[in-house]
């Protein structure tokens, strides 16, 4: 027998160790999993976690890690926020597709115009479209206290379905055949969101070697080839960085980010400090869709490309992950994002090479965060075992 | 458009077709709820069940089976939840959302092998007499004899609820923890047994769309039904004879719409699918005034201290 | 008498960091009603968990009437015949008064029998009650009738009360002490749990007193003088506080008119409050238990906004401020409970610190905060007041409740306030930290603030207190000068007759 103690306060170690021991437990239970569908445990394990960073071709799944990670930190770094204060917005797909929709929607009014301006207005319009989605269940929970998990989560289904009628109506490409989906992003370079070149970490293929010759297969149109090839940094990516260095501030260095944490520890007590609940309501749903959106608008005018029925791929799902595993810490975040890209690009290598189904790799993730769950109170409770004693 | 195809009869019969693995799934939640819990988890559980109940009624050839299958692998699932919330004291709403993302990939694993097939069909049940009743007996009595157990079950639970005595203790846990505990109940016994009723509930609503209302199986399929169930609690003010209004409700509108596409109407296809998730929202803000039902205790964690 | 009922021998039960029961043993007769004495942390609490079975003892044994009792659960002593009003946590709110008592039966009637039985002995006992109604409309009073009547169907022979007085006017005192008188009379044994010496000495029959987990004496509370058993509690003598004895100045606070609809379904709805309150005047506001004492708090520090004009703070309009006006304007708060309203239970006092200080303490600058400063505020606190705590960086939870209460209300007290409004300045702390708290606001008076203290304890408000006025079911009484003050006319105030001429009425 066991009882749980409660810790006069929380435990540091245990905040720090509680990821670490998460990912463990995983990696373990995952490599009961994998075995029981018939694969090598150690060898899958090795497959996700070791051959993107340090296998053969590893310098072309290195720069996949930011790709991959970019809008998963992103969102998170948003979720975290409401998180944080106790706001639970889980529609950030939605959030994510709208700003998906508004950004590639500026593009493609103005295509094919060239202009420079074209790109910034589309990251105004992501922003703005996440955040409006996302002020959706914010107003109705500050004017007539609706939940907002049931109201943020019925949103994704109702962009699903506004991505459908996009792809198959008002954004369609009309040079595309009468295929479903707009036209491609990456073809229009005023709005194409480009790889930011980190010249001396850039692996040199045979056609594009010497720092000469990359820029001349940019020219020469193999400009998809370098950019995958590249570091993986685009302007998504830099936004990632800077909502982390910003959330930081506002959590550690600032009035606003106190409130939350305040809001989110004790209401009550929040309250009484003169905390306006309303605002941090408006405040945390908003920046959290505006996040949201912002991504999925460097997704579609970069990795992506275009607005199509399948474009969301559960970013915004699987950031709720990362938000926890990160234990709402920015840096944390950081972190875990880049460990769930880890687990994206390795399952994909699994499916490849093993023939690990990809469902399996949705499970591995989700198991991630049962394990997290668990450990989690060590962080606050002791656990003391005790005789039972006779009754 | 041609509105004359949809006949009223088979409109009120399908609509008790469609209102069934919410309602299903909705009266688990609610006594869920009732106990003090908040389980985010159903559709999660809703999908596990429809795969385990898919894969069962494949292997077995029987239905029943299949069922109960579902309703096992619900439980079975919830039992997570369960242990996260109960014994690990974890944030009922993250381990919620952990468990529907949990389902969601272990279904998706499961069902690889299922996808295409058909699973034997579940004989439809009419009442004799009753169902020979013009338009009342195809609206009410010859259905499958899953409609009939939702509908059982909604009884069974007002009355336990009301009546008896296992319903008060359940919930009194649901309105004060500390106070039941300090009356010797026991707490996390109680609220486990009824978060695996809700995990079985949802696991039987789930199976009975991959079974008999599609039926067959697809990633996902359970698309939202989890999350409606969620809501229908909410809409009932926690009270189960409101559930079975509430999914009649959100059933009338699935079905009018799908047969409102049918008729092939002038609005997309998009904006019709997307209306049940719509009127749930507008449910929810009227709803929402009311908060007073609410179990005192819901989404609180207990831990008894000394 | 008849003997010995229940027999404690050697109990002892150890927390980690504090021994809350040292060996403790005494007996309790058989239809007599034994005081278990003792303040806030000596121990009453958990000797009282462990005779009702929430609670195992690490050692030592109990008997019931020779034989050995050891429940594993409150089943088992309720079998055993032991019955238990609590203080607070154990009614439901949403449930009406039948099925609340069906939960604290093994073995109940039908709910319809039970309704009966109910009417019937509530009657017989004095002690009105409708068993359709729902627990959570009912007044502190009434509910604890719940809990005795529950208690009395089951025919206890111990019945055990935990502070039952504290939610009590002092004529609903009375009606109790004649109930208790009767069951003794009929042979029930009753475990009285109070710190209120005069109570004590009225009532029991044999004390017993606790001090820091250990028996330090048994008496005849009727042959003890208070004075003798205060000294056994406390161990040693108690300074009583000074008060200032400054002559009131200009009207600080002026309340006129204030109504709040009330904030949650169980909540107390405020009806035309009026209250004057002058510089360097401490006005103490009495009342039992859910009368509006937590909404007058929360109206009067901004967390619920009232029409503008309601309240004028120096001739001010302040009604519509939130609490982050209100406090740079110079009105200070500290509520009633300290672990989730006055302080974030999970953060450090640092950050507490924080939580009210920020805007007269200087603590940001454009938002961003000034960490160094805000730790220093904090050890400012700890040393003034005398918070016995390893460091600012320690989480508030970690604070025993007397060491947070000083806390707290240093936090306030160190803002230099105007107007200092505080609830239950004392409740649940240990008598050396309640007269520091008492001192601390005495202190403040004398220097000119405006101090406001909420309080259900009222001995508390006599001794600090220049004027008294009661809340009753949100209605506030007239002001009376403390000093002229009889116990009938506070009981009547707090019942609700606030006219002066219905006080001489009732008197003549």
């Amino acid at each position: 027998m066991f009882r749980l103690e409660k810790r006069p306060q929380p435990s540091r170690v245990f905040a720090y160790l509680t990821p670490v021991l998460a990912v463990i437990a995983t990696m373990f239970a995952g490599g009961l999993l994998f075995a029981a569908l018939g694969k090598n445990p150690v060898e899958a394990i090795r497959t996700i976690f070791w051959d993107p960073l340090f296998g053969e071709f590893a310098f072309y799944y290195r720069p996949q890690l930011l790709v991959k990670g970019g809008p998963l930190i992103l969102i998170a770094i948003g979720l975290s926020l409401g998180f944080r204060a106790g706001i639970w917005n889980i529609g950030a797909e939605g959030q994510y597709i709208v700003g998906a929709i508004c950004g590639a929607a500026v593009a493609l009014a103005f295509y094919p115009l060239d202009a420079w301006y074209i790109f910034p207005l589309m990251i105004l319009a992501g922003a703005l479209g996440g955040m409006l989605w996302a002020m959706i269940p914010a107003l109705l929970k500050v004017k007539f206290g609706t939940n907002e998990i049931l109201v943020s989560l019925m949103l994704v289904y109702v962009a699903e379905n506004l991505l459908a009628s996009m792809a198959l109506g008002l954004l369609k490409n009309p040079e595309g055949h009468g295929f479903p989906g707009s036209r491609n992003l990456k073809e229009y370079p005023s709005a194409y969101n480009e790889p930011i070149l980190v010249l001396d970490r850039i692996p040199e293929p045979d056609t594009c070697s010497g720092i000469s010759g990359l820029f001349e297969c940019a020219r020469s149109g193999s400009y998809n080839v370098v950019a995958d090839f590249s570091s993986g940094m685009h302007w998504g990516v830099l936004t990632a960085f800077i909502a982390v260095i910003f959330a930081y501030v506002l959590l550690n260095r600032h009035m606003l980010g106190f409130s939350i944490r305040l809001t989110g520890e004790a209401p009550r007590a929040a309250r009484f400090s003169g905390v306006s609940p309303t605002r941090i309501i408006l405040f945390c749903l908003g920046i959290s869709g505006m996040m949201a959106g912002l991504a999925g608008m460097f997704e579609v005018s970069g990795p992506s490309g275009q607005v199509s029925i399948d474009f969301n791929v559960g970013y915004g799902f699987t950031a709720i992950i990362v938000a926890f595993l990160g234990r709402l810490h920015p840096i944390g975040i950081l972190l875990a994002g880049l460990l769930m890209a880890l687990t994206y690009i390795g399952g994909e290598i699994a499916q490849g090479n093993l023939g690990l189904p990809s469902a399996a790799i949705q499970l591995f993730q989700g198991m991630l965060l049962f394990f997290l769950l668990a450990v989690d109170m060590l962080t606050n409770y002791r656990i003391r075992l005790v005789k039972r004693e006779a009754a | 458009m041609d509105l004359s195809s949809i006949t009223p009869a088979l409109l009120l019969a399908s609509l008790m077709v469609a209102a069934t693995p919410i309602l299903l799934a909705g009266i688990g939640e609610l006594v869920v709820e009732r106990a003090g819990v908040l389980n985010l988890g159903v559709e999660g559980m809703m999908i596990t069940g429809a795969i385990f109940g898919f894969a069962a009624t494949i292997e077995t050839g029987s239905p029943l089976v299949g069922f109960a299958a579902a309703a096992a692998g619900g439980a079975l699932l919830s039992l997570l939840f369960a242990l996260l919330t109960q014994i690990a004291l974890a944030n009922q709403v993250a381990s919620g959302l952990a468990l529907t993302l949990f389902g969601l990939g272990l279904s998706s694993l499961l069902g690889q092998d299922y996808v295409g097939l058909k699973p034997t069909p579940t004989p439809s049940f009419n009442i004799p007499l009753l169902s020979d009743i013009p338009f009342l007996g195809h609206v009410l009595f010859s259905h499958d004899l899953m409609v009939y157990f939702g509908l059982g079950l909604v009884a069974a639970v007002w009355a336990l609820l009301k009546y008896s005595r296992a319903g008060l203790i359940l919930r009194a846990v649901g309105e004060n923890h500390d106070a039941a505990h300090a009356l010797g109940y026991k707490v996390v016994r109680i609220r486990i047994l009824a978060i695996m009723f809700g995990g079985a509930c949802a696991g039987l609503g789930g199976s009975y769309i991959s079974l008999i209302r599609v039926p067959q199986w697809t990633e996902g399929m359970t698309s939202g039904a989890g999350w409606i169930a969620l809501a229908l609690v909410v809409f009932a003010s926690w009270k189960p004879g409101r559930v079975l209004l509430g999914a009649w409700l959100f059933g009338g509108v699935t079905v009018l719409q799908l047969n409102l596409q049918a008729a092939g109407l002038a609005i997309p296809v998009e904006y019709l699918s997307m209306s049940p998730y719509l009127i749930t929202i507008l449910v929810l803000v009227i709803m929402s005034a009311d908060k007073s039902r609410a179990p005192a205790s819901l989404g609180r964690i207990f831990h008894a201290s000394g | 008498m008849t003997g010995t009922l229940l027999s404690i021998r050697g109990l002892t039960k150890a927390y980690p960091g504090v021994v809350a029961n040292d060996s403790v043993s005494f007996d309790i007769g058989a239809g007599e009603i034994h005081a278990l004495l003792g303040e806030n942390g000596a121990g009453k609490s958990t000797l009282v968990k462990m005779i009702y079975g929430l609670v195992k003892p690490d050692s030592g044994a109990m008997q019931m009437r020779g034989a050995a009792f050891a429940p594993p659960e409150p089943r088992a002593a309720r079998a055993a015949g032991v019955a238990m009003v609590f203080q607070h946590f154990s009614l439901f709110d949403a449930l009406d008064v039948s099925e609340n008592i069906a939960l604290g039966m093994e073995d109940p009637p039908p709910l319809r029998d039970l309704a009966a039985r109910i009417r019937t002995v509530s009657e017989e006992y004095g002690l009105p009650l409708d068993p359709y109604r729902t627990v959570g409309g009912l007044s502190a009073g009434e509910r604890q009738r719940v809990e005795i009547i529950r208690c009395l169907l089951q025919d206890p022979k111990l019945l055990i009360m935990d502070e039952p007085t504290s939610v009590l006017t002092p004529q609903e005192v009375g009606i109790l002490f004649e109930t208790l008188n009767k069951l003794r009379d009929e042979g029930t044994s009753i475990l009285y749990i109070s710190h209120k010496l005069e109570e004590i000495r009225t009532l029991c029959d044999t004390a017993t007193i606790l001090r820091l987990g250990k028996n330090v004496g048994t008496c005849d509370p009727r042959e003890t003088t208070a004075r003798q058993m205060a000294e056994m509690m406390v161990g040693s003598e108690l300074q009583t506080p000074k008060g200032a004895g400054g002559t009131p100045g200009a009207v600080m606070l002026d309340v006129s008119g204030l109504s709040l609809p009330a904030p949650t379904k169980f909540g107390t709805a405020l009806k035309n409050v009026h209250l004057r309150l002058h510089a360097g005047e401490v006005l103490g506001i009495g009342g039992v238990a859910g009368n509006g004492q937590d909404e007058l708090l929360a109206a009067l520090s901004g967390e619920i906004r009232a029409s503008r004009d309601a309240i004028r703070l120096k001739g001010q309009d302040i009604g519509h401020l939130g609490p982050t006006a209100r406090r740079q304007r110079g009105l200070l708060a500290a509520p009633e409970e300290r672990l989730g309203h006055a302080a974030a239970p999970d953060m450090s006092l640092t950050e507490n610190a924080l939580l009210t200080g920020a805007v007269r303490e200087g603590l940001t600058t454009n938002g961003f905060l000034r960490w160094g400063k805000a730790r220093d505020f904090a050890e400012t606190i700890i040393k003034t007041f005398d918070v016995r705590t390893p460091g600012p960086d320690n989480a508030a939870r970690s604070l025993s409740g007397g060491n947070l209460q000083k806390f707290v209300i240093g936090r306030e007290v160190l803002q230099r306030p105007e107007v200092l409004v505080v609830n239950q300045p004392t409740w649940g702390v240990d008598a050396s930290a309640a007269a520091a708290i008492r001192q601390a606001l005495l202190d403040l008076a004398g220097n000119g603030t405006a101090v406001l203290v909420i309080s259900q304890d009222l001995d508390e408000l006599m001794e600090v207190a220049d004027h008294f006025a009661a809340l009753n079911e949100g209605r506030l009484s007239d002001t009376r000068h403390t000093g002229d003050l009889t116990i009938e006319e506070i009981g009547l105030m707090m019942g609700g007759a606030h006219d002066g001429m219905e006080v001489a009425h009732v008197q003549a």
